[in-house]
């Protein structure tokens, strides 16, 4: 087991440096492999409704804050600090009281569940309240799967601009999630 | 929205991203914030004559001490901003620094006859002491506040904690410029209590403020 952990780490450190240089096969790897580890952790502590959201609003969270991972450190502590992070913010903001233990960050990659749950808050709703053409081009690139390019010629960007637009974008999504 | 779809337009995003660095900016906060509190200062009580302050043994006490505090505040800030991170020996400073001082106090209490005591850790000051080094530390505390914002602090009242400590020690290293006392025991009393104020201040505020 102990091997399997720091494998894990040495795997996903990997996808998360090659998604900081910009490689976005491996970041959509990264976000994937953290997703059931997140899903199966949420649930164990005791989130189990809301189990889904909590594994969104957290990959949109490393998603954007990527850039405060110090490469010189382990990456699974910084994964783990973020979920739990999020979670009891998720506690505080139900008025839930509910201790969530500071465990070794190697909890989180103990079990995983690639079974997509149910969502209760979904962002494609929240999606709808973002300016209209910001929101058609996320929705162009996520919905066809359309690259940058293509979605920004469609909606009159330059694709420089399309870029800046779709990280406003999620920034702003972001900041949806949590009122 | 599916899990799936997110991490497809997530993946879209990925534009190189440099690792944020924190440090200098945190320095930086620090150096614009000390003149300014430093102007502040001149412009409000003045400076002590600094001449004599130099060769003064109870000024370099002072400000060694509150140097000390705000170096650790600083590294802690510099750690918490990130999540994660552990908060290594940093805090062992502050208590380095309390216990030197709190000895040197208690020296000087011993060769102090019993009629001079309240004098020795009262001074002139007492009253106002920690308030003015609250109010001197704000505009490190602002910065440091705004730039943490910009990180991803996941430990949100002891993050805030620090960037009073950091601030406070900041703000009463300045005030020192001022400070005519002289007694060990009024700086280890009063001097921490600012401080300390700044801290549990930054702890309260933090809470809130710091949310991402």
């Amino acid at each position: 087991m102990e091997g399997g952990v720091t494998d894990t780490e040495t795997v996903l450190k990997g996808l998360m440096l090659r998604g900081l240089a910009g490689d976005a096969a491996a970041h959509a790897e990264l976000l994937g492999a953290l997703a059931g580890r997140l899903r199966a952790y949420f649930t164990r502590r005791g989130a189990e409704a809301d189990a889904e959201d909590l594994v969104q609003e957290t990959l949109l969270a490393i998603h954007l804050k990527r850039d405060t991972y110090d490469t010189g450190q382990p990456f699974t502590p910084w994964a783990y600090a973020v979920a739990r992070y999020k979670l009891l913010d998720h506690f505080r903001r139900q008025g839930v009281r509910r201790a969530v233990p500071l465990e070794d960050a190697g909890v989180l990659l103990a079990t995983d569940n690639p079974e997509e749950g149910a969502v209760r808050r979904d962002l494609d709703r929240l999606l709808g309240a973002l300016p209209p053409r910001q929101r058609a081009l996320l929705e162009d690139v996520k919905l066809t799967g359309h690259s940058i390019e293509e979605a920004a010629q469609r909606q009159g960007f330059t694709p420089g601009a399309a870029k800046v637009a779709i990280h406003r974008g999620l920034q702003k999504l972001a900041g949806k999630v949590r009122p | 929205m599916k899990t799936d779809e997110l991490i497809g337009l997530l993946a879209k995003d990925t534009a190189p991203a440099t690792p944020k660095p924190f440090a200098p900016g945190l320095l930086g906060a620090a150096v614009v914030g000390a003149l300014i509190s430093a102007l502040v200062l001149i412009a409000w009580l003045g400076l002590r004559p600094m001449g004599a302050a130099m060769h003064s043994p109870p000024f370099w006490m002072k400000t060694v001490y509150t140097a000390l505090i705000a170096v650790a505040g600083f590294m802690i800030t510099a750690r918490l901003a990130r999540p994660g991170a552990r908060l290594g020996w940093a805090p062992w400073i502050v208590a380095a620094a309390v216990a030197w001082l709190a000895m040197l106090a208690m020296m000087e209490m011993r060769r102090t006859p019993a009629s001079g005591m309240s004098h020795l850790w009262l001074g002139w000051t007492w009253k106002i002491c920690a308030l003015r080094i609250l109010a001197l530390s704000t505009p490190v505390f602002v910065a440091v506040l705004w730039l943490l914002r910009r990180m991803a602090p996941t430990r949100l009242a002891l993050a805030g904690a620090a960037a009073g400590l950091f601030a406070g020690g900041v703000g009463a290293t300045v005030y020192g410029l001022y400070c005519e006392e002289t007694a060990a025991a009024f700086v280890v009393v009063w001097y921490s209590l600012g401080i300390a104020a700044c801290a549990a201040l930054g702890a309260v505020i933090g809470k809130r403020l710091l949310r991402w």
